[in-house]
């Protein structure tokens, strides 16, 4: 029964596929997993909004919205509907095609990363050896339709904020890809089916998560700050920064292009925080020996909407960076940081066993953060700008 | 320690957070169609036409007869964006004091052109325009829904000092001294009419009587 619970997905995909010819089995497998996570992540997307918007407003102490059915929670359907109805405007010198195209790409790009993600036991599209390459590989395109974005639209909103996308995303994806070597260097698989089981036993009824050493944690730390910065989420959102932009690279699009950028959006946060929790919080694997027969896709979807929450309440929180100060942040913070992580990771695994690389590690890593905050994140002070003319 | 101020932050957005589902006074919002905060007594919007509801001089309904309006066109003159149309009548009515004063055929305020900024109010020497506080004007019909005619802007007294107590009562004191004073020039006017005319009686009996005796 439990196991019939776990497998209930894969269960149901045999059973469809088993009333198909011979031939169209292997392309059926594939199709039937493109329809799931075609519907799962919208669905998904539209429970986030309506919960960032409320969060966001609870936060604020305000409502949020409550208008549409009940505590407002039809407040999706309204906003799909609203923006399925509106008058979709291309400005008269775009470059109609790219700009048609930007938004698509996004989304296919953001939706091409759910492939190789395991949301439960045997539950992944495309088991690849190397999963997670493919995963940043596809990733680094959204950067791609960004700039398609911000370039096509002819405006000069659109491009500074496509300027500042592509710079940021850039510049992040650097410690991005630089935490999760840390992970590869300990599982000794690029395979993220294979890094969660790694990480999927347990010593007390406590799990072998990554986020519990002191690589992993700081790995962790470092993997949620680039990649808030990669979906361009706040307290990094300077490409959309709207007291500025107005919206950054999407000013120039209305209607369903605009939710197909916001779709976009929520995808790759949804399938970075996947990647996320499959790095260092043991993917679809449940945190307590005695909760295993809780079926592992709720615990990864769990794990999931924990990291949109902790992203929402990042939000509501903090105030959106300078351009230099983000900049300052990535690479004489974070960068170095994970440079250093993954030499402690490297320590971790040639230490042995013991306590010994409990303290090493956990010392280096303590000492290294608070003289990288003091030292690195020093404020500088402007003083009052001197002019020189020529004399 | 870096992160500190961060993890304060967030500490506190979710004090917010949790704080807003039990404590009802953080909670600042006031749902607005079924919920309402009164207005300012001195909150305005778009100007209106104060009539007194004592029918004064000749027929038609109320509110034509009663307004105060004597149509001298200053407010249209004055008004900056232009939004005031006045046709001023041909003829003549009494008006509170009992004198006769035009009265505006046509009175149109475009409120899709008014700025709110109360000049036609200030400028107005018979305290016949006043500013309205109602703010619910949304119409489908944008042109002629938002073109106000003489019958739309009518208002009588009562309202003008249920919208204004305070500023509604000064303006019927002044009006009331201003009415005073009037009818007490026109008595001491009638009095001497009356005196000059005895006097003159007088004088024409005394040149009669003299005329008589010759």
């Amino acid at each position: 029964m439990i196991e019939t619970m776990d497998q209930s997905f894969v269960l149901l995909q045999h059973w469809v596929v088993g009333f198909l010819p011979l031939a169209l089995r292997p392309f059926a497998v594939v199709v039937l997993g493109v329809v799931g996570i075609v519907a799962v992540f919208p669905g998904l997307f539209a429970l986030s909004v309506l919960l960032e918007r409320k969060g966001l407003g609870r936060m604020q102490n305000r409502l949020g919205p409550n208008r549409v059915g009940p505590y407002g929670i039809l407040q999706p359907i309204a906003d799909g509907i609203k923006s399925l109805t509106k008058e979709d405007i291309v400005p008269l010198s775009a470059d109609a095609a790219v700009h048609f195209l930007a938004p698509l790409v996004l989304v296919v790009a953001a939706f091409l990363g759910f492939a190789v993600l395991p949301m439960g036991r045997n539950m992944v599209l495309v088991d690849m050896d190397a999963s997670l390459l493919f995963y940043f590989a596809i990733g680094a395109s959204t950067e791609l339709s960004i700039f398609m974005a911000g370039w096509s639209s002819r405006n000069k909103y659109s491009l500074l904020g496509a300027m500042r996308g592509v710079a940021q995303m850039i510049s992040y994806e650097v410690p991005l890809l630089m935490s999760s070597v840390a992970v590869v260097m300990i599982s000794g698989s690029l395979s993220l089916v294979k890094i969660v089981e790694a990480q999927n036993h347990y010593t007390w009824g406590l799990p072998h998560w990554y986020i519990f050493t002191p690589w992993g944690f700081a790995g962790f730390l470092l993997y949620a700050i680039a990649s808030t910065a990669e979906t361009n989420r706040c307290p990094f959102d300077l490409p959309e920064g709207e007291s500025e932009l107005v919206a950054g690279y999407f000013t120039e699009y209305s209607g369903f292009k605009f939710a197909l950028f916001f779709l976009g959006e929520y995808l790759a946060m949804f399938s970075i925080s996947g990647i996320g929790a499959t790095l260092f919080l043991g993917g679809w694997s449940a945190p307590f020996e005695f909760l295993t027969w809780v079926p592992s896709w709720i615990w990864f979807f769990s794990k999931l909407m924990l990291s949109i929450v902790v992203f929402i309440w990042v939000r509501g929180t903090l105030p959106r960076l300078r351009q230099d100060q983000l900049m300052n942040f990535a690479w004489k913070f974070v960068l170095p940081l994970t440079m250093l992580n993954l030499f402690v990771a490297g320590l971790w695994r040639f230490l042995g066993e013991g306590w010994m690389r409990w303290v090493v590690c956990s010392a280096i890593l303590m000492v290294a953060y608070v003289a990288m905050g003091r030292i690195g994140m020093r404020r500088e002070h402007f003083g009052p700008r001197r002019y020189r003319y020529a004399e | 320690m870096l992160g500190e101020g961060i993890l304060k932050g967030m500490a506190e957005t979710a004090k917010n957070f949790f704080g807003s589902y039990v404590s009802a006074e953080r909670l600042t919002t006031v749902e607005y169609p079924e919920q309402r905060i009164p207005t300012a007594e001195n909150a305005r919007v778009f100007p209106f036409l104060v009539y007194d509801a004592e029918n004064r001089d000749g027929g038609g309904p109320e509110w034509e007869a009663g307004l105060r309006c004597v149509s001298c066109q200053i407010c249209e003159k004055e008004c900056p964006p232009k939004c005031i149309y006045i046709e001023k009548s041909k003829d003549k009515k009494l008006d509170y004091l009992g004198k006769g004063q035009f009265y505006p055929t046509r009175f149109e305020i475009d409120i899709s052109v008014c700025m709110s900024c109360q000049i036609c109010v200030e400028v107005c020497p018979f305290d016949a325009i006043k500013m309205n506080n109602e703010f619910e004007l949304s119409t489908t019909d944008r042109f002629g829904g938002l073109l106000l005619d003489r019958e739309q802007l009518a208002k009588p007294n009562e309202y003008y000092h249920k919208i204004h107590p305070t500023e509604a009562a000064e303006v019927d004191a002044r009006l009331a001294e201003e009415k005073a004073k009037f009818d007490a020039k026109a008595k001491a006017a009638s009095a001497a009419k009356a005196a000059a005319d005895e006097a003159a009686a007088k004088a024409a009996a005394a040149i009669k009587s003299a005329e008589g005796g010759s």
